[in-house]
Formats: C-alpha cells, sequence, structure tokens
C-alpha cells in the first residue's frame, strides 16, 4: 500500500492504496469523483483527461503515486455550484455531446488547451485534441464549442477559471 | 381510463400517402424546436449517471476467463490455482450455473448460446469461467490461473465455405426461440450452420436476365467492424427481497432482460427488475443477453451482489458487426433502366446466432435498393462461424448491403456512360410504387434526398479531377431501411398534483436524445414546456414494456405511445373540468397546467385536483399503446403487403483526395442526407446524421477487425483505429428531408442509423470517379487502394 495526498479540485485529500491504482482508479474508486470516465483503461481514448499542474494527462495512465503532492482538476472542479465554466456552457450550448461519456475528458483537454493558447485556430484544436476520441459525434459541435468558449474566455476572463 | 391505442388501417394498402403539399406540417410550440438535451447540463459537469459508475454494497466484482481456441471440447477446467489466492470468492463454471438453471441457453433468435460454455467452445474469447473476489485486482489475478484443456476442433471463419459440404458444424442442432414463431420451421434442424435463409421473389428473375440487353455481376465484402462504444458493458446483479432479482445494467433492451432471465431461472417476469441509466453509447453492442444472464446467475450462486464490467478489449469478443459476402447480378435494358437483380448474401454471424437471423433477414429484403425493379430474387443466408457473435450495429446490416448495390450501380453506370446521379433518378422507386417485397412505398422521398445531395454538391458543375500524385473524385450513394416490425411500445404520462409531469418509458437514452424528444412529445401535446418535463429512466418495476432502443424505431413508436399517453392524460383532465364547468368537452382546452374554455372560463390545476380528489392532490395517469400494423411475408417469396410501418431513405455524397503514391484517401467534403419525416428536434436530428457518417467514416476508411485462427489481434483503440478530430472532414453536414409522416408523432420517422447506410458506396464512387480504381471490399484502407492501383497499372505489389 502506498499513501498518495494529492490536492484535487483545490483540496486536500488521502488515501492508502495498493501501488499499481492509477490516478484515474483513486479519483473514481476512493474519492467518488466518478466525472473522470473510463472508457479503456489503456490511454487510448482521452475519456480520462484530467489536468495535472496545469498540463492535460490521460489519468489511467498515471500511477496515483505520481500524483502525489500535485495539483488535479477535473470536471468536477471546473464549476462552481451556481456557475458553469464557459467552455461547459459552450458545450451545453452547441449540444456538443450526444451520450457524454467522452465528454468531461474532452472538455479538461479543452481547459488545458485554452489555458495555453486563448485563440487556437480550428488546426490548432484538432491537434490538441486529437487524443480525445468519441464514438457519437463526429466532433463538429465540439470544436465550435471550444472556439466559442475561447472567445468568451478572452472577452471576459472569469475568476473561476483556476 | 385508455383511449383505444392501436390504429388499424385497412390491411391491403393500396392507398397512396397524400400529396406531399397536403403533408405540411402544422405550426407547433415545441415539436421542431432545437431544444438542448434535457441532460446536457449532467453530461458537461460530469454528474450524469452511468451504470459503470455504480457500487453495491458488499459486491464482488467477476472477471470473465474466456477461451483460447476457437473450436474445441473442453477436456478439464482446473480452478484450484485460483481459488488458492487470497480474496478470491469464487470460480464459477458452465456446470455450476446449471445447478441453478439446468438449460442455461439464451438468444433472441435461437436459444444457442450458453451463459458460459458447457462441453464445447465456439470462438476465441468465449466466457468459459468467472472468478469472483471483493477486490478487482485479486480477481483479474486469478482469472489468468484457471487452467482450461481443449481438445481443438477444426474451425471455420469464412461465411462462404462454413455453408460448404464437409465445412466443420459448428452447432449439433437449431435451437429456434420461442419469440419469433416464423422461425419455427428451423427447429431440430441439424449437419448444418446456415441458421436462416430467407427469400424474397418478385417477378421472373430468370427470365428478366434472358431479356436483358447486358449482365453485371460482382461480389463485394465488408469485414468485421466492432461498435466501441466508450462506457464498457456493465451489468450487476442483487438479490432483492426474499426472492426477487435487482439488475442494473447498461442495456438497449431492459424489457427484453427481464423476460429472458425470468426465462431462463423459470420465475415469473415480476421477481426481475431491470433498471438502466444512461448509456454511454451502444449502437447495438448492449441489446438483448450481453452480461445480464451471467450477473444474475451469480449472484444468485453465492448470494451477494455480483458486478462485471468488460475492458475495451473484451467488448470485441462480445459482439460485433457482421462480415458479409455479397453476390450482386443486374440485367440492364439499353436505355439505362434495371430490369432484373439477383442478390445472395451471406452473413457471418459469428459463434452464435444473437439478432444476426433477423439481421439477415430484414435487411435482407431491401438488397435490390430503393429501385423499381420488375424481376427481383433475393436470398439471404445467417452463417454460423468459429469468430465472435455478430448482432446489431447501427444499420442493422444496411450497410453491407448498400455497399454492394450502390457500387455495383456506379460500375452500371459508367460503364452505360450515364451520370451516376441521372442513372438512379432513372431507376428509383417514387411513392406509390410496390417495393420488391409487393409493400407499397409511401411516406419515402427518395427523389428529394437525391435533389438535395445534387445541390449541396453542385452536381452540375464541373468537377476539377487535379493532376499530379494526388487526384480527387467525388461520389455519391443512396439506401434505404425498412423499420423492424413487428414491435410494441408502451408509454405513461403521469400529470401531478401540481400540474408538472413526467414520462415513464422503456426507450433508453444511449446518447441519441430520446429523453428530449419524448419530452418534447408529451409537451406538445400537453401544451406545456419542454423543459418542465421529467423523463424517468427505464425500470422494469416502474416503466411499461417496451420491445427495444433499436433500429431507428424509438420516435417513431415510442413517440407515438407517449403522444397517445399525453392525448389520454389530457382527455381526463378535459373531461373533469367539463363535468365541473358542465360544458362540452369540445369547448375546451389544456395549455400551461391549466384548462381554459371558449367562453373563458379557466380551471387551473388546484381546481382540477380538488374537483377529482376532494383536495389539491392526486394524479392523472394517462397510457398510450402502439403496435404499427404488420403483415408476416410469405415464407416461400417473402411477399407481404405490409412489412414495415416505414421507409427510411438516406443519401450521402462524398468529395475526396487520393494519394496516389500512397493510396491514403482524405475525404474533403461528406454530406448525409436523411428522410426524417419530421424533426422532433432538427439539432439532435442533424447531430445523428453527422455522428453515423463518421462512425461510417471509420468503417470506410480503416476499421476491421483483424483475425489469426480466431483470435482478434488489433483488440484496442491503439490498433484499432476509429475516427479523431484529425479525420473528421473539413467539411461535414447533414440535411434533412422533412414530409410529416402520416403516421409518425408529428410526422416523425426514426434517424438514429440512416446517417450510416450511404457513406462507404458514396467514397468508394468518389475513388473510382478520382483513379478509375474499383475496389470491391471495405475498408479502403491506403494499402487496399495501393494495391488496385497497382495492379490497375499492371505492376502489383508483392502480396504480404
Ligand atoms: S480511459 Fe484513459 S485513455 Fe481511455
Ligand atoms: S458523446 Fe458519446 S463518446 Fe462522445
Amino acid at each position: 500500500m502506498v499513501t498518495v495526498t494529492i490536492n484535487v479540485n483545490g483540496e486536500k485529500r488521502t488515501a492508502s492504496v495498493p501501488p499499481e491504482t492509477t490516478l484515474l482508479r483513486l479519483l473514481r474508486d476512493d474519492f467518488n469523483l466518478t466525472g473522470s470516465k473510463l472508457g479503456c483503461d489503456v490511454g487510448d481514448c482521452g475519456a480520462c483527461t484530467v489536468i495535472v499542474d496545469g498540463k492535460a494527462v490521460n489519468s489511467c495512465l498515471m500511477l496515483a503515486a505520481q500524483a502525489d503532492g500535485r495539483d488535479v482538476l477535473t470536471i468536477e472542479g471546473l464549476a462552481t455550484m451556481d456557475r458553469l465554466h464557459p467552455i461547459q456552457k459552450a458545450f451545453e450550448k452547441y449540444a456538443s455531446l450526444q451520450c457524454g461519456f467522452c465528454g468531461p475528458g474532452v472538455i479538461m483537454s479543452a481547459k488545458a488547451l485554452l489555458d495555453e493558447n486563448p485563440d487556437p485556430t480550428v488546426q490548432e484544436i484538432r491537434d490538441a485534441l486529437g487524443g480525445n476520441l468519441c464514438r457519437c459525434t463526429g466532433y463538429v459541435k465540439m470544436i465550435e464549442a471550444i472556439q466559442d468558449a475561447a472567445r468568451i474566455l478572452r472577452d471576459e476572463p472569469v475568476e473561476i477559471n483556476r | 381510463m385508455t383511449i383505444p391505442a392501436r390504429f388499424t388501417e385497412p390491411a391491403d394498402t393500396t392507398v397512396e400517402a397524400p400529396p406531399k403539399a397536403k403533408r405540411k406540417a402544422a405550426v407547433r410550440r415545441e415539436v421542431g424546436r432545437s431544444i438542448p438535451r434535457l441532460e446536457s447540463h449532467a453530461k458537461v459537469d460530469g454528474s450524469a449517471e452511468y451504470i459503470y459508475h455504480l457500487r453495491l454494497p458488499g459486491m464482488l466484482q467477476g472477471k470473465i476467463c474466456r477461451s483460447t481456441v476457437p473450436h474445441g471440447r473442453i477436456v478439464r477446467i482446473d480452478a484450484s490455482a485460483a481459488l488458492a489466492i487470497e480474496g478470491v470468492h469464487a470460480v464459477i463454471t458452465g456446470e455450476d450455473i446449471r445447478t441453478l438453471i439446468p438449460d442455461p441457453y439464451y438468444g433472441p433468435a435461437f436459444h444457442d448460446q450458453p451463459i458460459l460454455a458447457i462441453g464445447k467452445v465456439r470462438y476465441v474469447g468465449e466466457p468459459v469461467a468467472v472468478v469472483l473476489a471483493a477486490d478487482l485486482h485479486v480477481a483479474e489475478e486469478a482469472a489468468d490461473q484457471v487452467v482450461v484443456e481443449y481438445e481443438p476442433l477444426e474451425p471455420v471463419f469464412d461465411e462462404v465455405a462454413a455453408t460448404k459440404p464437409g465445412a466443420p458444424i459448428i452447432h449439433d442442432s437449431l435451437r429456434p426461440a420461442g419469440m419469433f414463431p416464423d422461425l419455427q420451421y428451423l427447429k431440430g434442424r441439424s449437419g448444418t450452420n446456415v441458421a436462416l435463409d430467407a427469400r424474397v421473389l418478385h417477378g421472373d428473375v430468370e427470365k428478366g436476365f434472358a431479356e436483358a440487353d447486358q449482365v453485371f455481376e460482382n461480389v463485394f465484402r465488408s469485414r468485421k467492424v466492432v461498435h466501441a462504444t466508450f462506457e464498457p458493458t456493465v451489468s450487476l446483479a442483487e438479490l432483492n427481497g426474499s426472492n426477487g432479482l435487482t439488475i442494473h445494467t447498461s442495456s438497449q433492451s431492459p424489457s427484453y432482460v427481464r423476460a429472458e432471465v425470468s426465462r431462463l431461472l423459470g420465475w415469473p417476469e415480476n421477481r426481475v427488475r431491470v433498471r438502466t441509466a444512461f448509456l454511454g453509447g451502444s449502437f447495438g453492442a448492449k441489446l438483448y443477453i450481453k452480461l445480464e444472464a451471467l450477473v444474475a446467475a451469480c449472484a444468485l450462486l453465492v448470494r451477494k451482489p455480483v458486478r462485471i464490467g468488460l475492458t475495451m478489449e473484451e467488448e470485441f469478443y462480445t459482439i460485433t458487426k457482421h462480415g458479409a459476402t455479397v453476390r450482386i447480378k443486374t440485367g440492364m435494358a439499353k436505355d439505362g433502366r434495371i430490369v432484373a437483380r439477383e442478390v445472395e448474401t451471406w452473413w457471418n454471424g459469428g459463434a452464435y446466432a444473437d439478432i444476426g437471423p433477423r439481421v439477415s433477414q430484414k435487411s435482407g429484403f431491401t438488397a435490390a435498393g430503393p429501385y423499381d425493379i420488375e424481376n427481383v430474387s433475393l436470398i439471404n443466408y445467417a452463417v454460423y462461424t468459429n469468430d465472435p457473435p455478430a448482432g446489431a450495429l447501427r444499420g442493422f446490416g444496411i450497410s453491407q448491403i448498400v455497399w454492394a448495390y450502390e457500387c455495383q450501380n456506379d460500375i452500371i453506370a459508367r460503364s452505360l456512360g450515364i451520370d451516376p446521379l441521372e442513372f438512379r433518378r432513372r431507376n428509383i422507386l417514387h411513392d406509390g410504387r410496390p417495393h420488391a417485397t409487393g409493400t407499397i412505398m409511401t411516406n419515402a422521398e427518395i427523389d428529394e434526398v437525391l435533389d438535395r445531395l445534387s445541390d449541396r454538391m453542385h452536381w452540375d458543375v464541373l468537377f476539377d479531377h487535379g493532376s499530379g500524385p494526388v487526384r480527387r473524385g467525388r461520389g455519391l450513394a443512396i439506401g434505404f431501411k425498412a423499420c423492424i416490425a413487428p414491435t410494441t411500445s408502451v408509454a405513461v404520462v403521469n400529470v401531478y398534483g401540481d400540474g408538472s409531469c413526467c414520462v415513464s418509458c422503456s426507450t433508453v437514452d444511449m446518447g441519441q436524445g430520446s429523453d428530449t424528444a419524448m419530452a418534447q412529445i408529451a409537451a406538445e401535446t400537453l401544451g406545456i414546456s419542454t423543459e418542465t418535463v421529467r423523463v424517468i429512466h427505464p425500470d422494469t418495476d416502474v416503466t411499461p414494456y417496451d420491445m427495444a432502443t433499436l433500429g431507428s424505431r424509438s420516435t417513431y413508436h415510442m413517440g407515438n405511445a407517449v403522444r397517445l399517453a399525453a392525448e389520454d392524460a389530457r382527455a381526463q383532465l378535459l373531461r373533469i373540468a367539463a363535468a365541473t364547468l358542465q360544458t362540452d368537452i369540445e369547448e375546451l382546452e389544456y395549455r400551461d397546467g391549466a384548462v381554459i374554455s371558449r367562453s373563458g372560463a379557466r380551471m387551473t390545476m388546484r381546481g382540477l385536483m380538488l374537483a377529482r380528489f376532494g383536495m389539491q392532490a392526486g394524479t392523472v395517469i394517462g397510457m398510450g399503446t402502439f403496435t404499427p400494423p404488420y403483415t408476416k411475408p410469405d415464407p416461400r417469396t417473402g411477399q407481404s403487403p405490409q412489412i414495415t410501418p416505414y421507409w427510411m431513405l438516406a443519401g450521402a455524397a462524398a468529395e475526396i483526395e487520393v494519394d496516389t503514391e500512397t493510396g491514403r484517401i482524405r475525404v474533403t467534403k461528406l454530406v448525409n442526407v436523411g428522410d426524417v419525416g419530421c424533426a422532433i428536434n432538427p439539432a439532435i436530428a442533424k447531430r445523428q446524421l453527422n455522428g453515423a457518417g463518421t462512425m461510417q467514416l471509420g468503417f470506410t476508411l480503416f476499421e476491421e477487425m483483424r483475425f489469426n485462427e480466431g483470435q482478434v489481434i488489433n483488440a484496442s483503440l491503439a490498433d484499432y483505429k476509429i475516427p479523431g478530430m484529425l479525420d473528421v472532414p473539413e467539411d461535414l453536414s447533414a440535411e434533412l428531408v422533412e414530409f410529416p409522416h402520416e403516421h409518425g408523432p408529428f410526422g416523425a420517422k426514426g434517424v438514429g442509423e440512416t446517417g450510416m447506410f450511404s457513406v462507404s458506396p458514396a467514397i468508394a464512387n468518389a475513388l473510382c470517379d478520382a483513379i478509375g480504381v474499383r475496389i470491391m471490399e471495405l475498408p479502403l484502407t491506403p494499402e487496399r487502394v495501393l494495391r488496385a492501383i497497382r495492379e490497375s497499372e499492371n505492376r502489383p505489389l508483392e502480396s504480404e
């Protein structure tokens, strides 16, 4: 067993887990944060994407122990009680998702992209999110939503934008 | 009280649909609005409920041990090493299941699939045993320690070879399920791998060929592909009270699961409760029985809750799309009219029938295409092989069939020097004309689909094919499907004391947006706003029967049931008001939670409840049942005056670039046109077309399950590529053709599969347009394209 303490969505949390436990399993099974999805569990789909110290990572590929002491942001930490993050809002407005299972991962990847590049071109969005697969949608409305959110974030940077 | 909900029509439908002009949609408030999905907030904040998240107190997790041989007798199963591992609770085998269920074979068409293998395995990956442990890691580790010894039998993988004399026989005898009376004649048939041969005969095809000026014959193939849904298939079972069982499952067919698990256990249906949540995609993968019978049996054997979830790799060994071989022969008259068409299709159903026989029959009868052909003969063989089982995948076999006839139509058009669009116009089956099954084509806008494709592609403008190594081409294709029949949907609409309302139905929202559509239909009928309606997710203890969420049937069938249920509730409210206000019911209207009379009198919900229940509380329950009429086809000729409640017409067109040095195709533009009757929610309907188009793009360009002696060698999303953002055409669009269907709810038809039908042949036709090379087998991988190019240049590539 290893003891892991991470700062998840602004809150310090600790768990004792077998060493092979991934960050994804830690979040889902130990912290009950099921917003991050398990699609393939081997790094191929992006459904498990979270942001660790500002970078988008596949949490199914990272061991929980590797995240020890680091800042982790999951989909649950993106919105406040009464306000969705502009990316979430745009995904809602553009009806970008269908089954929604890929959604949290796509949104977290988009967040990491916009933090780094506030005005991405369509090609930059496609490149950055090339590893976030979706079986339902055809992606078009995701790309539009990300561009729209980028516009809004540029115009009025939100304070909740951790 | 219920309004008689089953509409009937004279069996003889010689009547034509009303002309288009008369079929104009009325003005509506809720239906036809592109409302964002009701659940979209929960999906963007991560809180949406999926069964995959569910954990039950004290539950065990199961890991399946799977067959390593494609065909063989089980000599011995030794679980001792697995049982010795600390934390392993039990190892369950087929023989253990038999102590609970003496005849543990299931399946919607044939009772051929054992819950766990008994005596024999029929494909690599077949479940042989299950290890149960509280900790999934322990179960996984122990599953590797279960030793199974096999005596190998000769396997057969090819669907045509499996029908030849002397082929290894996979099932000793056929065991049709009771649900389909028309399969009973197959009972006990032995010595064959053909689970069903279904025919359609129309006119005299031999005479047609004899009289034809020219005859074309080709063979087209499609390989097996997989659904690859993002939420893994998952089921949990727990004991419920002293004699019941609850199954939580990612299923598209909760009513079926209840019936089939009850049948297996020999229990009445009311002791089995089946519930679902949102599904993280399904596309036909989570239909009928998948893990439900297994978790039910395990939970009853160990008297603890049991959960089994598949890995992505295991999905490849659970259910696939049918591979198919299609031989198509077409007789042409000089004037470019098709005079005879014969299609023979072998469907690779894998080791267990699942719904395969239905796929082959129901898609098979459309195999001549949406064309007016005097002489038609269609034969379909549902074939057992030693591949993983094949079942439904978004389109139910249609895209394999369209692949054949739309590629061949282009071959013919080119050979006769007729423009491909014009060729189709000359041959399409117009509204009011009989299809090869004898059923009249009605409410089907095929000409309009062609017009829209032509407009969107600027078909009459000269196209630049480019020069140098990268060439450009464009192609189009049309296709159609007959919605499955006969099926039934039942819905309940509850109006509560404050006027708010819930819809109870067993339609599963797996991403297609059915919750929103059903809410829109109820809201339109009740004169309230969609956003205030809540849709209760399937729970067989609460929600009434529905055949299943499949085959693009829900909008039409469940939509009608919901409409009828809402009408029933509204009628009851109006009757209460009419009695209280002492007016005629015709004078009254129910809107925004109140009854308003023409004279201006108004009864609020409070008043209505007081009048009915004596206080401001209560429930008004409306019910609706919908079963469209259907006439069973004649088993010899496939003829029926009423084979389907509606036809779904589709067209796709593509512009591509092909690199002649690498064989790589880039689709630059893809247009998908769907005839949807009337869109309940146009935005959602378009998303369905684009989503389906993208999925079929993957099936066209690169998706293909690769096998080695029955073993899938690319069973991961790393090795089995599905379309990502970088693969989607820059110009991807969808267009709806909307002429209300006379019996659809507010004119709607289904749309979930429509966008799949025509994409593959449109791209292959574009490839041929670009470089004159014709490929007869999907997918159009760079290697296959390059080989074809080099062969056409008489300098073939070396074989692998
Ligand atoms: S679940 Fe992590 S990449 Fe698929
Ligand atoms: S919305 Fe279903 S996987 Fe993306």
